[in-house]
């Protein structure tokens, strides 16, 4: 009778571990299938608008124009150069994404013609005094964490995946993150952030998607709100272009010295 | 602004204008004044054509000072022809180039002659005559200079502050009987690696760092005068990110009127986030070391430099930075300094610069600035 119960508790277990075991892989599958139809745009130039808000209804404006370059098996690189407040213009940004390392980072003053290396963990540091941080803004890849399907869900009117992100990176701010994956189209259309307690920190939300190249989604406004600050960032997309003919060399430290 | 999509010819303008008041809280040491106020201009001209693979840049700069004639100067920072394509760049023209990783002083940053009446930090420099040619490969990056023309560096008068007393600056010898025509050249390696920044460089021409020779020393009153020596550098300035941390190592071994060697080095570690707030505080430590201890004519012969930088992280971006360098051959010998600064709109920005200097022993070069401490408040315009 004993063998009996040890037996079927143990069955019991053997499914529940299979039943995470299939959320994981479903998770993993979903993650790989947004990261597959968001792959083969090559390169893109954008400007953007960053508007911040305090809780006592302060604003600040920030004017950036981001170049990427899509590596395939790596993070992407990016260029960001600064245009506003007034006083940083000039300033840009380079930045190496990987998978599986920390990205390599290096930040250009033009007052002094320095090239200064930032240290990979300020990751989770502000963007420019914003409610992003550098990790929100660097490219999505399937290594930098560990999914699990939550479930489905709707989403601003649309049927949705519910799934939770694990960063791999011992220096990432946050403890998980939610995404919500429109079904047809895999675009992320809301984040929650956990915080290193694993209490909510902040949301992120994304609206006014518009197709590029019949293919590649861009949500051109994205709204983050810190719940435990009271501040808020948006970031809007003005214009975008892809497959503009950027390549490696527009992403070297010679080419962050003349960036303008 | 220059758009994503740029049209195949270009002009912008962009630039800065500043008012500053120097506070000093001692009489100079031949009763200067206490006051110093000036107005600075440094407007930018920019051209581009060829969707930017060619173009111009015009950076004139102008100060005017209340208290010293030698400050109020004008100087071309920038005015170049740059012309790039995949792998190289060509640029020529007068220029500003900045080697370097370490804070507390930039060891191996000697294209550049340093405009010695801007700043104490000698992190302001005088627009350079140069060719330039940057050759990018997988490999690394190699640069060729050729520096045809030599500037001297500029000194405060003899009514400013922050000065050398009894010095002749106009009266400058050189080892070079082609004195300013010299023509210099200086070549450089430089690549990332993972998580390393490595440069390697050569120079052979005129020091940019005068030595300050007795002029007539059986006078009643002796006078100074700067010599340019010719010489021979090689140098390197290594940096690794370890997680939090940032290493840096600056050394030069140099042949000059004497053979020295010279190293910087330290660490910046940043704590993210601290107290749960948005603030990011580094610490800076760096060890100054030169071969000619005591005779030396520089400040960093055998000092450590302990710094704290705080970054809010805000929308005004405000920012401090607290550093103290002390002399290890000279005791009493210490310097600190805090650099304050933060937005207020869009468009402006306030300085808060302080200096304190201490030195009791006649043999440090330090001693010439013990009256020298002052506080510094500057409110710039951007435009």
């Amino acid at each position: 009778m004993m063998l009996c119960v040890a037996s079927t508790l143990s069955t019991f277990a053997v499914n529940a571990i299979a039943a995470v075991d299939a959320k994981l892989d479903k998770g993993l599958a979903i993650a790989k299938e947004r990261k597959l139809r968001d792959s083969g745009w090559q390169d893109s130039k954008a400007s953007l608008s960053m508007v911040l808000n305090n809780a006592q209804g302060e604003s600040s404006d920030r004017k950036i124009r981001i170049n990427t370059l899509e590596i395939t098996n790596d993070g992407d690189k990016s260029l960001t150069i600064f245009d506003e407040p007034r006083d940083v213009k000039g300033t840009a940004f380079l930045s190496f994404a990987h998978a599986a390392k920390p990205d390599d980072q290096w930040l250009y003053l033009p007052a002094l013609k320095r090239v200064k290396r930032i240290a990979s963990r300020n990751k989770s540091g502000p963007f420019m005094g914003s409610e992003f941080a550098y990790e929100d803004l660097s490219s999505f890849e399937i290594e930098k964490y560990r999914f699990k399907y939550l479930g489905d869900e709707q989403q601003q009117g649309q049927s949705s995946y519910l799934i939770e992100q694990i960063p791999t990176d011992q220096y990432s701010g946050y403890t998980k993150q939610l995404v919500w994956l429109d079904k047809e189209h895999y675009r992320p259309l809301k984040m929650e952030f956990y915080d290193r307690k694993n209490t909510l920190l902040k949301t992120l939300t994304f609206s006014d998607y518009a197709q590029y190249l019949d293919q590649y989604w861009r949500a051109h406004t994205m709204t983050m709100v810190n719940h435990q600050t009271g501040k808020s960032t948006t970031l809007t997309t003005h214009d975008i272009a892809f497959q503009v003919g950027l390549s490696d060399s527009d992403f070297s430290q010679s080419s962050l010295k003349r960036a303008r | 602004m220059i758009t994503g999509i740029s049209p195949s010819h270009s002009m912008e303008v962009r630039g800065q204008v500043a008012l500053e008041h120097r506070q000093f809280f001692e009489q100079g040491n031949t009763g200067q004044a206490r006051e110093q106020t000036s107005v600075t201009l440094e407007p930018e001209f920019y051209w581009e054509w060829q969707s930017g693979q060619s173009s111009i840049t015009f950076t004139p700069f102008g100060r005017w000072d209340s208290l010293d004639d030698n400050r109020t100067h004008a100087d071309i920072r920038e005015l170049s022809y740059l012309y790039f394509a995949d792998e190289f760049e060509f640029k020529v023209g007068i220029s500003k180039v900045f080697w370097g990783v370490t804070e507390s002083q930039h060891l191996v940053d000697v294209i550049n002659q340093t405009d010695g009446v801007e700043s104490v930090d000698g992190e302001t420099k005088l627009g350079q005559p140069m060719i330039h040619l940057t050759w990018l490969q997988d490999w690394g990056t190699v640069e060729g200079f050729v520096l045809p023309y030599f500037r001297e560096r500029t000194f405060a008068s003899s009514s400013g502050r922050l000065g050398m007393p009894l010095l002749d600056s106009d009266s400058a010898r050189y080892e070079s009987s082609h004195a300013q025509r010299h023509i210099d050249i200086a070549l450089r390696y430089s690549h990332s690696i993972d998580i390393w920044d490595l440069g390697f460089s050569l120079f052979q021409g005129t020091n940019r760092d005068p030595y300050l020779q007795g002029e007539n020393p059986s006078a009643i009153t002796p006078v100074w005068v700067p010599y340019y020596a010719q010489m021979s550098q090689i140098s390197t300035d290594i940096q690794g990110i370890f997680g939090d941390w940032v290493w840096k190592l600056e050394a030069l071994y140099r042949d000059s009127l004497d053979t020295s060697t010279a190293v910087t080095g330290g660490f910046e570690y940043t704590f993210i986030g601290v107290l749960d707030t948005s603030w990011d505080i580094g610490v800076l430590a760096e060890y100054l070391y030169d071969s000619r201890g005591k005779s030396a004519p520089v400040i960093g012969q055998n000092d450590g430099f302990v710094g704290m930088r705080w970054v809010a992280n805000d929308m005004a971006g405000t920012e401090v930075l607290f550093g103290v360098t002390q002399d290890f051959d000279y005791s009493d010998s210490r310097t600190a300094r805090v650099e304050a600064s933060s937005r207020i709109g869009n468009a402006w920005r306030w300085n808060v610069n302080a200096w304190w200097f201490n030195s009791d022993d006649q043999q440090d070069p330090l001693y010439l600035y013990r009256t020298e401490s002052f506080a510094e408040v500057a409110l710039t315009y951007y435009y």
